[in-house]
């Protein structure tokens, strides 16, 4: 299989499709934009359904209805959009149907503008809609990784029964890099719970519901909802360290902002500084054993984020006060800085 | 080897094709690769540009800082990034287009007449591509001839007219380079 120079967007599109994706409902939004644009013009081919909605959140419950019936379902949007999209994640959380929902995230709040940003950590990882809930949260920090977490988030959500999803920004999905698609698989996933009817007998049927007026009913699930939550905690953990063990300084950085860190990394090496890097794949569940692995006198732990600080809550978490934790943030679309990351650190190990 | 390389231009004048090319060509003679637009509410007249980066080792933040060679297109982009250029690092200049000279004295500086050589080459839409050429044969970061693969490979079927004509301006460019040193 050769590799080709593709852009994230298209990739995270062409991964779905290879994937098994049978399904596709979404809303144009800028910087996703090609997303669904490839959508539109491979899907059907490949023997699926390329669905526009007439918005954000009637695409959310057509996923919900896909998805129900047991169909490989996704939809993908940019940050207000995502808003948008989370009554129909809580029902889907509720309801227990997986699907893929894919945020190429830009500079909120509100309209924001659609340059790349990091400021949507908070909706993606805390569960950004009413009721007790996390779901898989999964950020890409290359075009090949795109592809490869794209394919991964469609089995999680199939295992666990709830959306999974994958979150990117503005430049992740313009990038253009080299990645290797694999060629489509067609999935049988066993789904006896599905509304598809063919699953119980007549008389019977299977219920997709997202209101349960009785206590005891709503807390059973929860319960269910919790357990499978537990497991994923368990089990779905993801992330890369660089030099962690060694390192006076570590960086803790995702997606587009953990590629900043790792010039960083070059330019301290080449100075002959000890820094390292921890990169979060999964932000939900959050990598908390790789914090394990930093040394006692470690001189700080360095949230690096395009945001005006909201993973770095998880890493103080993380950390839980073994190192000082410390943040460097850029909002509003503009890009870390190198070199800026780089004199922060220094200055911390110079005891400014 | 690691070459970092911004096109800067007006929208419409094929700058982001220009940063296409050398990921490309980078990309087919086997090393690493990305390519970042300048993402903005663009629109033809506008400006435009785009970051490349080409090397022998896995490439870090695809966003650039700073950068070895600057390829400008009109006045406004060699305003905007004559200062991101290294020490030592080159500036092309279509100076069909721009009539200000570079005031930095610490880069190479090179005055590509891009529009008149297109002309001159019978392709008046070719300027990208005389660039490109200028900017392969000073810089050496890829070959010419896996720019024409390339072309050969874009413009098929029905566009298979202009491969001609796009290969002339690359060698345009490139011969305009050797006049220059």
């Amino acid at each position: 299989m050769a590799k080709k120079l593709m852009k994230g967007n298209e990739a995270i599109a062409a991964a779905a499709i290879s994937a098994g994706a049978t399904h596709f409902f979404g809303y144009p939004i800028t910087p996703q934009s090609e997303l669904i644009e490839y959508m539109a013009r491979e899907l059907p081919k490949a023997g699926g359904c390329f669905l526009q909605a007439e918005s954000e959140v009637a695409a959310s419950y057509m996923v919900y209805g896909a998805g129900g019936a047991g169909a490989r379902v996704i939809t993908s949007t940019s940050s207000p959009g995502l808003a948008l999209k989370q009554e129909g994640l809580t029902y889907m959380i509720s309801a227990g149907i997986p699907c893929v929902v894919v945020n190429i995230s830009r500079g909120g709040p509100g309209l924001g503008n659609i340059l790349p940003a990091q400021s949507d950590y908070f909706m993606c990882t805390r569960g950004g809609g009413n009721g007790d809930y996390y779901h898989p949260c999964f950020a890409p920090a290359s075009v090949q990784e795109c592809v490869d977490l794209v394919r991964h988030a469609f089995d999680v959500a199939d295992k666990y029964r709830m959306p999974v999803l994958v979150l990117g920004d503005g430049m992740t999905g313009q990038m253009m890099e080299p990645c290797e698609i694999p060629p489509r698989q067609e999935v049988k996933a066993d789904k006896p719970w599905a509304a598809d009817g063919n699953h119980v007998a007549r008389g019977e049927h299977n219920r997709i519901n997202a209101m349960d007026l009785q206590a005891d009913v709503l807390e059973a699930k929860n319960e269910d909802i919790q357990r499978r939550l537990k497991e994923i905690a368990e089990t779905e953990v993801m992330y890369e360290t660089v030099d962690v063990e060694d390192a006076d300084i570590v960086f803790v950085a995702y997606g587009t902002s953990s590629r900043a860190v790792k010039n960083v990394l070059s330019k301290a090496k080449a100075e002959g500084l000890k820094m390292g890097l921890i990169r979060p794949i999964s932000l939900w569940p959050f990598p908390t054993e790789a914090f394990d692995k930093i040394k006692k006198d470690c001189k700080a732990v360095i949230a690096v984020e395009q945001s005006c600080g909201q993973m770095v809550e998880d890493v103080r978490l993380a950390v839980l006060g073994r190192w000082p934790v410390e943040f460097y943030g850029r909002s509003g679309g503009n890009p870390i800085i190198p070199d800026d990351v780089l004199k922060m650190a220094k200055d911390i190990l110079g005891g400014k | 080897m690691l070459e970092q390389v911004i096109v800067a231009g007006f929208g419409g004048q094929g700058v982001l094709r220009i940063g296409q090319m050398i990921t490309y060509a980078g990309f087919a003679e086997g090393k690493e690769v990305t390519w970042a637009p300048s993402y903005g509410p663009e629109m033809r007249g506008g400006t435009a540009n785009c970051s490349c980066v080409i090397s022998d080792e896995p490439i870090g933040t695809p966003v650039l800082m700073e950068a070895n060679s600057i390829i400008v297109m009109n006045l406004p982009s060699l305003h905007k990034f004559e200062p991101v250029v290294i020490e030592g690092g080159k500036l092309f200049i279509n100076s069909s287009i721009i009539k200000e000279k570079a005031t930095r004295t610490d880069i190479s500086v090179f005055y590509i007449e891009a529009s008149d050589i297109a002309a001159e080459a019978g392709n008046a839409l070719g300027a990208n591509m005389v660039m490109l050429g200028a900017y392969v044969a000073a810089t050496g970061i890829v070959q010419l001839e896996t720019l024409y693969d390339l072309v050969k490979q874009t413009f098929t079927g029905s566009k298979a007219k202009f491969v001609d004509s796009n290969i002339e301006c690359i060698k345009a460019g490139a011969e305009a380079i050797k006049a220059l040193v």
